[in-house]
């Protein structure tokens, strides 16, 4: 099985333009920044929640906290993955309670990663409000969550995959849809 | 890196990176204690079997309470209240107890290699939970967590350790454990429980000396580790409990002499007035409450790299052939080997 690249679907500027449209829609909709903070999904929804929080310093002036959090312990397909599943640290130095927080994740696609955050952010505490922002959603929904605020809606077969490539992490800037093929 | 842990029996045959690892993987399980809700369902559906043939309450507590955090079930064989009195074998009992289907056992005994020997015969992860004057591995990375913690590393340390070391697998899983990170050890006690050979125990290279004056041996140290004194081996006229005081004891007076900022670490339980005076064991520089918690994350990420994926109800069993047993004294399987 070899692994074709398809398509860009996003350029660096394209992501940068589209993430600073996530932080004025997040901001606009939150109703102010007093009780709102960011969590990233490990891995690239944390570099895409600190640079959404950079660009709302730039609406709003202020500080949003930006938190982290690997979901490994919470996954629902462990049994699978974890003979080499590393944990990261989570790191949320803020109360979460009776915050207005927003999710952070690269790709919304089976909804299980999401369903695995919000598990782990309920032993944390009792947010007021959790909603999801995602730059890509590439459909094929197995449980029953969306995102609010959304980059892109993209058309995806399931053998395709969506590699969201930030410089952070992978040293180049852009998203691609790649597929499997025999 | 990323290792298959297949048993944890010692950390002997650990090296610096895998060891490293261990102990980065109970960072997250840290956090969790300080979460106002504690519990996780990693590990649901799991059983744990606890079997301690030799008396414990902390570690056994630790290790249940690590399990129950993960959300694993737990079973407990209790030497008393086991056939072990009525002359069950070792092997007999733990494959009764193998029989109950656990995903893991955790075990605790008199003799030094139990563990490996059960390992050996199982094919469940075992957890060596002590096993005679052999070892205590998780002991000594919940000791490294706590250094590490609090001095921000535990590369090239000063280590004095404080009493019966001849009979402490504490004292041997220390010193495997910090010895692979440069650490230096000054063993400090009657000379009957310090004899020369322990100066051989480590990995080629690591330093070890003993000394008999607690003064000499305290003077700048980074950590000190204090053991138990186990009271019904104090007797006249060999030692009595006075003369330990009198020499041995670690007094706030004789800490002044190790470094301003030296840890002292006690596995527990403390024979305060002992082997530790209350000023030293309540001082700030007592880490004596941090290894007990440190304890349960270690122990949670033990639990967790052994036990979490093996599942006999993986989805794809054709797909992922059982490799076949292959067992050596090293615990750490190549990850290619190990998926199953």
């Amino acid at each position: 099985m070899r692994i074709v690249e398809k398509a860009q679907l996003m350029s660096a500027s394209e992501i940068d333009r589209t993430l600073q449209r996530l932080a004025h829609e997040i901001v606009e909709k939150s109703g102010g920044t007093k009780h709102l903070a960011l969590i990233g999904i490990r891995r690239r929804g944390v570099p895409l929640a600190q640079r959404i929080a950079q660009a709302m310093r730039g609406i709003d002036g202020v500080d949003v906290p930006v938190g982290t959090l690997d979901i490994t312990l919470y996954r629902d397909d462990l049994s699978k993955v974890a003979s080499h599943a590393v944990l990261q640290s989570s790191d949320i130095s803020f109360g979460v309670d009776n915050m207005d927080l927003v999710l952070v994740a690269d790709v919304l696609y089976t909804g299980r990663t999401i369903r695995a955050a919000m598990n782990g952010l309920f032993d944390l505490g009792r947010p007021k409000r959790v909603s999801l922002c995602v730059l890509i959603d590439r459909g094929h929904r197995e449980m029953p969550i969306e995102s609010q605020f959304t980059g892109r809606v993209v058309q995806t077969s399931p053998t395709e995959i969506i590699e969201v490539r930030l410089r952070e992490i992978d040293n180049e800037e852009r998203v691609v849809l790649v597929d499997r093929v025999d | 890196v990323t290792h298959r842990f297949r048993d944890l029996l010692a950390l002997e045959p650990l090296n610096a990176d895998e060891l490293t690892f261990l102990l980065d993987q109970s960072k997250p399980f840290q956090e969790i204690q300080r979460h106002p809700l504690k519990k996780l369902a990693t590990l649901r559906g799991k059983t744990v079997a606890l079997a301690f043939f030799e008396n414990s309450t902390r570690t056994r507590l630790s290790f249940g309470t690590a399990a129950s955090r993960l959300g694993a079930d737990t079973m407990n064989l209790q030497a008393e209240a086991s056939s072990l009195k009525k002359g069950e074998s070792l092997l007999d009992t733990v494959h009764t107890l193998d029989a109950m289907k656990p995903d893991c056992l955790v075990l605790r005994h008199a003799a030094s290699g139990a563990a490996d020997f059960v390992a050996r015969h199982l094919d469940i992860p075992v957890i060596n939970a002590g096993d005679g004057t052999h070892e205590h591995p998780s002991q000594g990375l919940l000791d490294a967590l706590t250094i590490r913690d609090r001095k921000g590393s535990i590369a090239n340390l000063n280590v004095t350790i404080l009493g019966d070391i001849q009979h402490s697998r504490v004292a041997r899983s220390n010193i495997h454990m910090l010895g692979k990170f440069g650490c230096r050890f000054t063993l400090c006690g009657p000379a009957m429980w310090v004899p020369r050979e322990l100066e051989k125990i480590g990995a080629p290279g690591v330093s070890i000396r003993r000394v008999f004056r607690i003064e000499e041996a305290l003077e700048g140290a980074d950590v000190v580790l204090v053991l138990r004194v186990q009271t019904e081996r104090l007797h006249e006229p060999a030692l009595s409990a006075d003369d330990y005081i009198l020499l041995y004891q670690l007094s706030g007076e004789r800490l002044r002499r190790a470094q301003p900022d030296a840890l002292v670490l006690h596995p527990g339980p403390m024979n305060r007035g002992i082997e530790i005076t209350p000023e030293v064991a309540d001082s700030a520089q007592s880490c004596v409450l941090d290894q007990v918690t440190n304890g349960i994350a270690v122990r949670m990420a033990l639990l967790f790299l052994l036990t979490a994926g093996d599942s006999e109800n993986a989805e794809h069993p054709a797909a992922e052939v059982q490799a076949p047993k292959n067992r050596r004294s090293t615990d750490v399987k190549d990850p290619s080997h190990a998926s199953r």
